[in-house]
């Protein structure tokens, strides 16, 4: 955005900074063209307090009806392009209309905000924080800034986490029982299971465990699903007997997730699943889908 | 698929897994020089995603395998030096998890897992078990054999096993034991999945393929071996059962052939023995395919080499009763595999037996015990046609002969000659000649009756035909030997106690007698002269009064025998031997001063030269024996004498050839003058016979002249002469030196009468008689005097 508004050289310039924007941890965020920029990690009711700096260009003034501050919360839709929803926003006004010859710098300070959802950064839809700077001008269009910051939210262990366990099968072709030893995981979690195999009668080739995420959004007859294979780990190699027990220990460290999001104001939801997939020799494709829920636990070290 | 394609397609494959691993292995050495942690993963990671290959056969598999070994080596030299990538080894051990492909995921884990043992971060035994619990997501047989065998490798010198750095606090031998178990168990059962896989038809090539992969299982049993610390009890309550129960299951006749061969050679022979009930138990149990008698062989070979090794461990085998457990094992083996062979069963006797030999040198009854279950086993078969199984049998026999160099204990066994029973004739033989060879080699003496009989039924494949032999088919050869066997075997049953001496000749003849004509002109002969031995024992013993007995052993009583004996072999017909042997027998019985059974004796032989001998040759010899013979003879009163002489002497008189009558005529001059104290010498009848000697080679000599035109050699006269002189020498009155030097004279006539060429040749024998005529004249003295009167 920045880049775009300087094409039209505007008079001044105009940057965002956070009050200990040196100490905040940094998280990358994709944008749009492809790069990753880093970007302040906050969480909700964390008071988002800084500093805008206004500084125009060579002797030039700027002739304004006010600067303000606005703190956005906002839901963008890919198939409805420039349409945001915006959950979340908070004003600062931070001049009366005036004139700005130098640098000039506002302090402001959203105490204890209220962000309750995460960034997110899907296939269809993207919920995303950012700061919005308005200098307003009556003639020449207001001048707009903004800064994104990314907010996450951490979730307490979850106090009832039963393990997934269940037996499948196609009769007298292959009957198998899984066992994952949670239903909630966490972003750094590990998954631990095993598969038992009752009865093969197929000549398996492997078995991958797969991390699948179900994004849906929109809602009712506009319900947009789309599912993306997150990671594929093979879990067996050859084809097992009746009898074997096949491990399972998938570390969720390498991939990159999120914590399982429903219905976030009613836009849109993403889920997890855990896909485990048996393939014969002639390729054919058994599986059995499971889902999991994912969760952000709040890492005791660095913060 | 693999199976299908063709071998340059293998070649092919492998040369592109080779390419493949060097390609990555050359990017993860260039990883491995910048410390660059990431990148060596990937290109490790890629550089074993090569052993995901299903093309190749094990072999070329086995190839690819190695190459990336070595990879490996470098690559945990990498993450042992925890400066070199920064991170500690148990974030190592996590991160090499999170690669998406099994096969190098475990690799990967294996060789950091190792690490990390060595670090001693975290108990080895926790290592370990996490890592061959993990090893489980390889199912492929081949693929997974060979991963765990990297892991078996990779963990050899990390076990917590006692004196090593990884024993101690929660670390235990067991925890060790465990873990080899887990992973042996695991590999058997890859291995033994092998031959599901892949079509039936391919068969014969999957169970080579299997059997190139068997060392792989083996090995763990190998380490369970070498552990330290596996007492006996560790032994006997896990890993002897766990490694059974893994071979029973596994229902696979190559897995449980190989494997109990393995447990066999890699474990201590003690622990074999006290395991033995189980061990055996285990055996009973195998696929009725599988090679059990191989497998109880190889377990016996052992135990008898361990009791051979010590005499304090011999208690121990009696102890655990390791003999009644292997009998049973074996009979219940036998008995569960009907489709063993013969041979088999067999094989496995000889084993027991060597075995019993061993351990057990003093139980006879074990041995018999053991021929005794193979009569059992024997009988149950119509007839043993099987080469290796008669090869066995015999084996089976000479084991005892061999151990106690003495076939008379042999004899006590009363199940041996059962076992004979079910040789074929000819093998029958060859055992007898064993039986025989070793009383020779070791020179025992069997010393009676009841021993002998044993002995002469168990070897009576030689001595009579046996019912459906065809006699044509022997080899002469052959058949002399055997009878030449049997006739020294004759000299080795010897007794002092003549009585019993009498008896084993009795039990002897019998058996002997049933030989027929073709065995007892062999047999017979050393019969006459064990008899003959007996007689002159009890001769110089003094007298035949040995004991009460109704039946004593008197020489009279052998006599009587003997002269049976003789009679059969005189129709046999065997004239010349019989009368040989009555010669002998008569000398033997004037030794014992037994005038009627000595003329007896001589009648014999006088029939059987009238009635049997017919041919001339055989009479001259004949003629010649029994002169001599009687000549010897000193029991018989002048009127049998004077019988006996009158029949040699006519008999002389009447050979065909003239020359021949000439020389019997001259020789039995000596019946008449025999040179002892006592001794006939009646010098008149002396004189008789050399004249009508004389008499006869004159009328040779004009018989020769008149069809031949010349006289012929003086030879006869010159022999004449010579008993001429050796009469008068002995001082025969009859015998004046007038008549040698009219001899000589007569002889020098009929030399130069002889043509004009005798000067040639003139008689040597002559010449010599004339030196020593005239040698004896210049020697002076009595006899000087005496041959002074011969006036040459």
């Amino acid at each position: 955005m920045n880049y775009l508004l300087g094409a039209f050289k505007p008079a001044c310039n105009i940057s965002v900074t956070f009050t200990d924007g040196k100490n905040r941890k940094q998280v990358p965020i994709k944008k749009d063209n492809g790069q990753t920029v880093m970007n302040p990690l906050f969480q909700s009711q964390e008071t988002i307090a800084g500093k805008v700096c206004i500084e125009p260009y060579q002797g030039k003034k700027v002739e304004h009806n006010g600067v303000k501050v606005e703190l956005l919360g906002q839901i963008e839709m890919y198939f409805d392009r420039g349409n945001f929803y915006d959950f979340t926003s908070l004003v600062r006004e931070l001049d009366v209309p005036g004139e700005i010859y130098e640098r000039k710098t506002y302090p402001f300070e959203f105490p204890s905000v209220e962000m309750p959802y995460e960034t997110y950064n899907g296939v269809n839809v993207r919920l995303r924080y950012v700061l919005k700077v308005t200098v307003t001008r009556g003639y020449a269009g207001s001048i707009v800034e903004y800064q994104d910051f990314v907010v996450r939210n951490y979730a307490p262990l979850p106090p009832i986490n039963n393990s997934i366990k269940m037996e499948v099968g196609i009769e007298d072709c292959l009957h198998i029982e899984f066992e994952y030893n949670k239903s909630k995981y966490h972003l750094k979690d590990v998954i631990l299971g095993k598969i038992y195999f009752l009865l093969v009668r197929i000549k398996i080739k492997n078995m991958d465990l797969e991390i699948r995420r179900r994004e849906s959004t929109g809602a009712g007859a506009n319900t947009h699903v789309e599912t993306e294979t997150l990671a594929k780990f093979e879990l067996m190699d050859g084809a097992p007997v009746r009898g074997e027990s096949i491990p399972v220990r998938l570390f969720l460290t390498p991939y990159d997730l999120t914590p399982t999001h429903k219905n976030i104001n009613n836009k849109f939801s993403v889920k997890y699943y855990l896909n485990l997939v048996l393939v014969d020799e002639e390729d054919r494709r058994y599986f059995k889908q499971q889902e999991i829920t994912l969760y952000r636990l709040k890492e005791e070290t660095s913060s | 698929m693999r199976t299908l394609a063709g071998v340059e397609d293998e070649e092919k494959w492998l040369a592109e897994g080779i390419a493949g691993i060097q390609h990555n292995a050359f990017f993860m050495h260039r990883a491995l020089d910048a410390n660059n942690l990431r990148e060596v993963l990937k290109y490790s990671a890629l550089m074993l995603s090569e052993l995901r290959t299903s093309k190749l056969s094990p072999q070329k598999y086995y190839d690819l395998y190695m190459r990336v070994f070595d990879q490996l080596r470098q690559l945990e030299i990498f993450f042992k030096d925890e400066s070199r990538h920064g991170l500690p080894v148990v974030d190592l051990y996590e991160l090499v998890q999170h690669a998406g492909n099994i096969l190098p995921r475990m690799y990967l884990l294996c060789t950091v897992g190792s690490v990390y043992i060595k670090s001693k971060q975290a108990p080895s035994k926790d290592v370990l078990k996490d890592l061959v619990e993990m090893c489980r997501g390889v199912q492929h047989p081949i693929r997974g054999l060979f991963l765990r065998s990297y892991l078996a490798q990779v963990s050899r010198d990390k076990l917590p096993e006692i004196g090593s750095d990884y024993e101690g606090d929660a670390n235990t031998v067991l925890d060790a034991v465990e873990f080899v178990l887990q992973n042996f168990t695991e590999m058997n059962k890859l291995w033994v999945r092998m031959q599901h896989q892949g079509p039936g038809t391919v068969r014969e090539k999957q169970e080579k393929e299997r059997n190139e992969l068997r060392d792989l299982v083996g090995k763990n049993l190998h380490v369970l071996g070498q552990i330290e610390g596996v007492d006996l009890e560790m032994y006997k309550e896990t890993v002897l059962p766990r490694v059974l129960e893994q071979v029973v299951n596994c229902k696979d006749e190559l897995a449980q052939y190989y494997l109990m061969e393995c447990i066999i050679q890699v474990f201590p022979d003690e622990y074999h023995l006290q395991t033995l009930e189980t061990l055996l138990a285990a055996c009973t149990q195998l696929m009725p395919t599988v090679d059990t008698k191989i497998v109880l062989t190889q377990l016996m070979d052992r135990l008898s080499n361990y009791a051979a090794s010590s005499l304090d461990v011999l208690h121990e085998f009696l102890q655990v009763e390791a003999f009644a457990k292997l009998s049973n094992a074996i009979g219940k083996v036998i008995d569960t595999q009907l489709e063993m062979p013969i041979g088999g069963a067999m094989t496995l006797f000889v084993s027991l037996l060597t075995f019993t030999l061993r351990v057990h040198p003093d139980r006879l009854d074990y041995v018999d015990q053991v021929l005794g279950a193979c009569v059992v086993k024997l009988s149950s078969v119509p007839k043993l046609e099987d080469a290796r199984a008669m090869k066995q049998v015999v084996a089976l026999l000479s084991a005892p002969l061999e151990k106690y160099n003495d076939i008379v204990t042999a004899l006590t066994l009363s199940n041996y000659p059962r076992v004979m029973e079910h040789l074929d004739d000819g093998t029958n033989k060859v055992m007898a000649m064993l039986i025989i060879q070793s009383i020779m080699k070791n020179d025992s003496c069997i010393s009676t009756a009841d021993k002998v009989e044993v002995l002469f039924e168990l070897i009576k494949g030689l001595i009579k035909d046996l019912e459906g032999t065809d006699t044509e088919e022997l080899d002469e050869e052959d058949f002399q030997e055997e009878q030449n066997s049997l006739a020294r075997l004759i000299h080795m049953l010897d007794n002092e106690d003549p009585e019993e001496m009498l008896k084993i000749i009795c039990v002897v003849r019998k058996h002997l007698m049933t030989g027929g004509p073709r065995r007892l002109p062999f047999t017979v002969p050393p019969l006459v002269f064990s008899a003959l031995r007996l007689v002159r024992q009890l001769d110089s013993q003094g007298g035949d009064i040995t004991g009460e007995d109704d039946d004593p052993a008197t020489p009279r009583k052998i006599f009587q025998i003997l002269n049976q004996t003789i009679e059969v072999l005189s129709s046999v017909p065997c004239p010349e031997l019989a009368l040989r042997l009555y010669l002998q027998c008569a000398e033997a019985a004037s030794d014992c001063d037994l005038e009627p059974v000595a003329y007896e004796f001589f009648t014999q032989a006088f029939i059987l030269y009238e009635e049997e001998i017919a041919d001339s040759k055989a009479q001259v010899t004949a003629i010649h024996l029994i002169v001599g013979t009687l000549q010897r003879i000193n029991v018989f009163g002048v009127e049998n004498r004077d019988t006996l002489t009158h029949k040699a002497t006519g008999y002389s008189a009447r050979l065909l050839k003239k020359p021949d009558q000439c020389r019997a005529v001259y020789a039995c001059s000596h019946l008449f003058w025999v040179d002892d104290l006592d001794g006939i010498k009646d010098g008149e009848r002396v004189l008789l016979c050399l004249r009508r000697a004389l008499r006869i080679a004159n009328a040779a000599q004009q018989m020769a002249n008149a069809t031949r035109g010349n006289s012929g050699p003086v030879t006869l006269f010159v022999e004449i002469l010579n008993k001429y002189i050796y009469f008068f020498e002995k001082g025969n009155p009859h015998i004046t030196p007038s008549d040698i030097q009219s001899l000589v004279e007569l002889i020098n006539t009929e030399m130069q009468s002889d043509n004009g060429n005798t000067t040639i040749h003139s008689d040597p024998f002559f010449t010599s008689t004339l030196r020593f005529i005239r040698y004896q004249k210049q020697k002076g003295g009595l006899m000087g005097d005496k041959y002074d009167l011969i006036k040459l």
